[in-house]
């Protein structure tokens, strides 16, 4: 059984007065524990809301959204988000914006202390503890969010387009540290994306979404041998995945 | 913080604007004075800074001021904290219950064009004479600024902020807690300030109406007895009550809302 599953998932937005507008057409796919799924797909085309349905966040119009066999109808505890911006709140430190999840949730935060210390040693923050997220550059916001989304040990990890507003230098970076991150803790990814290269580099599976309303376009297996790194971009294999990516794109859009 | 050590002459240099807010009273003072003199202003309808200075000292001594300071400072503060208090709470129910807001927006809007300064008089009417009455026209025109700066301030927070503490099957409640009320602060202390210096206002104008104590009341009783320079002397205490206030509004909000960026907000 698959870990996740998605089956002839729908979503129409209603609108007043209006007809409702349709962000996701068609979508099915079967993730298994501890994979790494990237999605790739044109803005706006409704991954984000793709996303948001797993988080509980939004509710699905039709079809079937399954965690371990479990149907999702609103938000789970197992399961950890990290946006695109790194949404820390300006008035908690740091290790109180990681904090957050374990205050929320109603866990003991005493027990989480010691967590949260090595998680932000595992971001490679932890002299950073007592500072205010606007005294971190924005690749250290988005590694915050990250531990923060980690602190209450989800099994899944929803991250949508998190490095996007990071600089090219960084956002190569910060995709190593992703890859470190997932391999150390064995969580089940879902990672959105803009970018065809992050999301070949970082996917087991890359999922092709096309136009709003979303369908999957294709889902491409990426047999590139791991720890990833980036010399490997420069690789003939790295470039003949993107590049069937990149041709998936340009046929859904009528270019060719 | 820790900063560089700086020279004398940079220190001074660093807050060379502090030596000019002085030097620019001072500058004041003198050009006060001068202008009456070049322009033989009788003192009957503008006193010098000398006798003004003298009302004020005068007045102290003999404990009409202490006693009349006293009255509006209470009225004031007893009209903010009323008005603001229920401000808050109206500004929080309606930003939390959409139908409270969709009811009583109208409403909201067309007392908030009505100047509530006008009411002053009714006010007297029904509280009387004494203290309660200003504390009554205080509050009412404290009321809005903080309602109106709640309600925004509340609404502002950051939709992400609140999907994050949702998709943690976060309560309403911590909702609020954890990301609205934290959000709204700068807007309400924008509220807050603008409030203060409100009450004090109002205070003042239900003493012109109708008062035996405080220092509205005061600047009546010595512009019937033209007594020009008692009139100053009040309007100095009033300057230094309002920025007093404000002064003391900017320490607090700089400690609860040093997370904030330095934009201001301005009040609604």
């Amino acid at each position: 059984m698959a870990f996740i599953k998605i089956a002839e998932l729908g979503k129409a937005y209603q609108t007043i007065g209006r007809e409702p507008i349709e962000a996701i057409a068609d979508i099915s796919l079967e993730i298994s524990e501890g994979e790494f799924i990237t999605i790739v797909g044109p803005s706006g085309c409704g991954k984000s809301t793709l996303l948001k349905i797993l988080g509980g966040l939004l509710r699905k119009s039709r079809g079937e959204v399954l965690v371990r066999g479990e149907p999702v109808d609103g938000p789970r505890r197992d399961i950890g988000m990290v946006f695109q911006n790194s949404v820390l709140l300006p008035w908690r430190t740091v290790f109180k914006n990681v904090m957050l999840p374990v205050e929320v949730l109603g866990l003991e935060p005493r027990q989480y202390i010691t967590r949260a210390r090595e998680l932000l040693e595992m971001v490679g923050l932890s002299e950073f503890h007592d500072k205010y997220p606007r005294e971190l550059s924005g690749g250290m916001q988005q590694r915050v969010s990250i531990a923060r989304a980690l602190i209450h040990d989800p099994s899944v990890l929803l991250m949508d387009e998190p490095f996007g507003a990071l600089d090219a230098m960084t956002r190569e970076h910060m995709n190593l540290e992703l890859q470190r991150i997932w391999t150390e803790s064995r969580k089940t990814i879902l990672f959105i994306t803009h970018s065809i290269p992050e999301a070949v580099f970082l996917g087991d599976r890359v999922v092709v979404l096309s136009e709003r309303p979303a369908q999957v376009v294709e889902i491409l297996e990426v047999k590139l041998p791991r720890p990833r790194d980036l010399d490997m971009l420069a690789t003939e294999a790295f470039g003949g995945y993107a590049h069937r990516v990149r041709v998936r794109f340009r046929i859904k859009r009528g270019w060719e | 913080m820790t900063s560089p050590k700086l020279s004398l002459g940079e220190r001074i240099l660093a807050n060379v604007h502090y030596i000019l807010i002085v030097a620019v009273f001072v500058l004041f003072v003198g050009s006060w004075e001068l202008s009456l003199y070049l322009l033989s202003i009788p003192e009957y309808l503008i006193p010098t800074p000398r006798q003004t200075v003298v009302a004020l000292v005068r007045g102290f001594m003999r404990g009409v001021y202490w006693w009349n300071t006293w009255v509006t400072l209470i009225e004031s503060v007893l009209g903010f904290l009323i008005g603001s208090g229920a401000g808050l709470a109206l500004g929080t129910l309606l930003a939390q219950f959409r139908i409270l807001e969709r009811v009583f927006y109208p409403y909201l809007v067309a007392f908030q064009t009505l100047p509530k300064i006008a009411l002053a008089p009714l006010l007297i009417l029904w509280f009387g004479f004494g203290m309660s009455s200003k504390v009554a026209i205080a509050a009412m025109v404290a009321f809005f600024p903080v309602l109106v700066n709640m309600f925004v301030g509340l609404q502002s927070a950051d939709r992400d902020q609140v999907d994050l503490v949702r998709s943690l099957s976060g309560t309403r409640w911590q909702i609020f807690v954890k990301i609205q009320f934290p959000s709204s602060l700068p807007f309400l202390f924008a509220g807050l300030d603008v409030a203060l210096v409100f009450s004090i206002l109002g205070a003042i104008v239900g003493e012109f109406i109708g008062a035996t104590h405080g220092l509205g009341a005061l600047i009546m009783q010595l512009n019937l007895t033209l007594d020009i320079a008692g009139v100053f002397s009040v309007l100095v205490i009033l300057a230094v009550m309002g920025v007093g206030a404000h002064v003391a509004m900017q320490a607090i909000q700089r400690r609860v809302t040093f997370w904030a960026k330095t934009e201001t907000f301005t009040s609604l």
